[in-house]
């Protein structure tokens, strides 16, 4: 059987699973809708990939906001961070990439990259202005298809100008614009320069933009913001062909280092998909702070818990009573 | 008169020091959790900068155990700050609170007012009494300034390094609670013999990182994230450019005692980016970064509250710095959300990158 690599990317919005070959090509690749559900979500996408698949897993990566959570279930080797995580497949897939735009489902992202190595990087803090959730909502406001609203946008003769800086606003602002007699594909192309502005003056602030340009996450499907960027930027940007499942590849790239350090996997096999998770909260009532906790069960097992800012919880002093 | 004032990292532990010496009744704060956050949330303007929100926060908790009089520290720069003692005041009143607050300006030319402030607290105070309950609270301030350079310095070679925060935390615990000079001294002596004899991690060299931006973020741990322990128990080894003893040697000392050389380089390495001061630690931040890019630090944190008019200036300067000099800046902006994620994942790939960048240069 051929041997290959694991890499899940549990995001706000997606779920994406990747298998490697040894040989860091892509053997099949997944991506899910998380649904707010992200054990569902893991668990479906384990079963699915798992279909008619001829690999031995060697290894696997986490990464995404729920990589903790995802590295509990399959038994990570190497649980990361999404930006190193995006750059380290961005830079495998384009060699001498410079710069990796990354908007996902919440957060938007850049790296910069020279030689390879990640110099400087930032992320969006306070705003999702301009984020693929945004788009989402919007698109289902004007009861499109996500997938139609970049197609749209590239019709545009005349493209109108959207406040971009807040989405609240970009939002009133559309709705002015559209009941004025504006036609779809103006607002559209429009919204997607607002939200490229926006990401430059905000994600990207002062830093140093060179080609290569990729373009990557969920966002990059979007043929309207694409079109933005390269207007706005005056360069040709490239989108690479698993721009959707970046986090994944980089994850799966990831593991196989690890794995070559630790020589053995803490995969837990694709059965994890038939055990029974459960996640329960409580709050600490130890403190003010009041602590959000999180259990993590299998078969009601507790496996893992976060969530404390004290040590009491690592500790297991503290039961699910919060006394 | 029960007396209460802000809390900020270790502040409490001299602060309360001073006010008792002088024969003053305490109530500190309740140290600053979601609850504290919540208040001040809730009472305070949403533009606002946090440090003003959790000040709120503080007072309220403390008033509710039983404080009436609030001590609280103005200033005449273009930050904000100078402003809050009095808009902290109004909105108090306007809860319906009953309480005292004195607001203290800066003394630099007003040792005087500054002294008839006193008299307001205090019917009846000789000189040698307030420079014997100054001179306690100093050996204190300046005991856990000292304990937390160690223990930055340390945790990461610990080969436990929770250990090394738990006895750091300890070290707090008991100082807090002595009382003779002697005593303090001795304390401070034996924790940094302590912490220096942890078991430590052989051939182990770590990243080394430093951390400006505005006082308030970076003293704080309950707002910051505690990014000093973070860091430390990633195995970075990190310095914090600002302590309360080194602010108030710069800022409250006259004449001869008065002690601004580290100010003067500060501002002299600041010269090439800016060359006024633009409030708060603008600057301080701008000649920190470059300082600490010639001390051959591997990367440099940038802590500032959200909305904070010196510290953004600062920001918009430090990508010309960080270029300038191949140093990584990390900016990060504090504001009320407390989900922990985001802060952590920007931390690890900062110290992601700061390793691959470490490691090219090894090669070379």
């Amino acid at each position: 059987m051929k041997k290959g690599f694991l890499g899940i990317d549990v995001g706000s919005v997606s779920t994406n699973i990747v298998v490697l070959g040894t040989d860091n090509k892509l053997i099949k690749k997944l991506y899910l809708r998380t649904n707010g559900q992200p054990i569902d979500a893991i668990q479906n996408g384990l079963k699915k990939i798992e279909e008619n698949l001829e690999v031995e897993i060697m290894g696997v990566g986490t990464t995404g906001s729920a990589r903790e959570l995802a590295g509990v279930i399959v038994g990570a080797d190497v649980v990361k961070n999404e930006i190193t995580a995006h750059a380290v497949a961005g830079s495998h897939l384009v060699p001498g990439v410079k710069t990796i735009l990354e908007i996902g489902g919440q957060d938007s992202k850049i790296i910069i990259l020279r030689d390879g190595i990640v110099v400087d990087f930032a992320m969006n803090t306070v705003c999702a202005a301009g984020t693929g959730s945004f788009l989402d909502q919007q698109a289902s406001r004007l009861e499109l298809a996500i997938e139609k609203f970049g197609e749209l946008a590239l019709e545009s003769d005349n493209p109108v100008r959207i406040a971009g800086r807040c989405s609240v606003f970009a939002e009133s602002d559309m709705i002015h614009k559209q009941q004025l007699g504006h036609s779809l594909e103006d607002i559209i192309a429009g919204l997607s320069q607002a939200l490229v502005r926006n990401y430059l003056n905000n994600v990207g602030q002062g830093k140093e933009i060179l080609e290569p340009i990729i373009f990557q996450g969920g966002v990059a499907a979007n043929q309207g913001i694409k079109a933005a960027f390269e207007g706005e930027l005056d360069t040709e940007v490239i989108v690479p062909k698993y721009y959707n499942v970046m986090g994944a590849f980089g994850s799966a790239l990831l593991a196989k280092e690890a794995v070559q350090e630790n020589d053995e996997s803490n995969f837990n096999g694709f059965n994890v998909s038939d055990f029974d998770y459960t996640a329960s909260s409580f709050e600490c009532q130890q403190c003010p702070n009041h602590c959000e906790i999180i259990n993590i069960h299998q078969e009601g097992k507790l496996v893992a818990r976060w969530g404390f800012k004290c040590s009491k919880g690592e500790n297991n002093q503290v039961q699910s009573s919060g006394k | 008169m029960k007396v209460t004032f802000p809390q900020m990292g270790t502040m409490e532990i001299a602060v309360k020091t001073l006010l008792e010496e002088l024969g003053l009744e305490v109530i500190p704060p309740p140290k600053i959790t979601q609850k504290t956050l919540d208040l001040g949330v809730k009472h305070s303007p949403e533009f606002a900068c946090l440090p003003l929100k959790i000040n709120i926060g503080n007072y309220i908790e403390a008033l509710e155990n039983g404080a009436d009089t609030i001590i609280m520290g103005g200033g005449v720069g273009p930050c904000r700050f100078g402003y809050y003692g009095e808009v902290e005041r109004k909105i108090l009143e306007d809860l319906g609170y009953d309480f005292k607050m004195i607001i203290v300006e800066p003394i630099q030319n007003d040792w005087w007012g500054f002294y008839k402030k006193l008299k307001l607290l205090l019917t009846n105070i000789s000189w040698f009494n307030l420079k014997q309950a100054w001179q306690r609270a100093w050996a204190k301030g300046t005991a856990v300034d000292n304990l937390a350079k160690t223990v930055n310095q340390i945790r990461a070679y610990a080969q436990d390094r929770k250990l090394a925060q738990e006895m750091y935390e300890q070290a707090l615990t008991e100082i807090d609670a002595a009382k003779r000079i002697i005593e303090i001294e001795k304390l401070e002596q034996s924790y940094q013999t302590e912490l220096k004899q942890l078991p430590q991690r052989q051939n182990f060299s770590p990243l080394k990182v430093g951390i400006v931006g505005e006082i308030y973020v970076v003293l704080e741990p309950a707002v910051n994230f505690a990014i000093e322990k973070k860091l430390g128990e990633r195995g970075i080894v990190v310095d914090r450019s600002l302590t309360l003893t080194q602010w108030v040697k710069e800022h409250l000392y006259l004449g001869h005692f008065k002690d601004e050389t580290k100010h003067e380089e500060i501002k002299e390495a600041a010269r090439p980016y800016l060359q006024h001061m633009v409030g708060g630690h603008g600057l301080e931040t701008i000649g920190e970064t470059f300082l600490y890019a010639q001390d051959n630090y591997d990367g440099v944190i940038h802590l500032s509250p959200f909305t904070c008019m010196p510290e953004i200036i600062a920001k918009s300067i430090l990508p010309r710095v960080s270029q300038d000099l191949d140093l990584p800046v990390l900016s990060i902006t504090v504001d009320e959300h407390t989900g922990e994620a985001g802060v952590i994942t920007r931390l690890e790939a900062f110290i992601d990158l700061l390793k691959r960048n470490h490691q090219k240069g090894e090669v070379i």
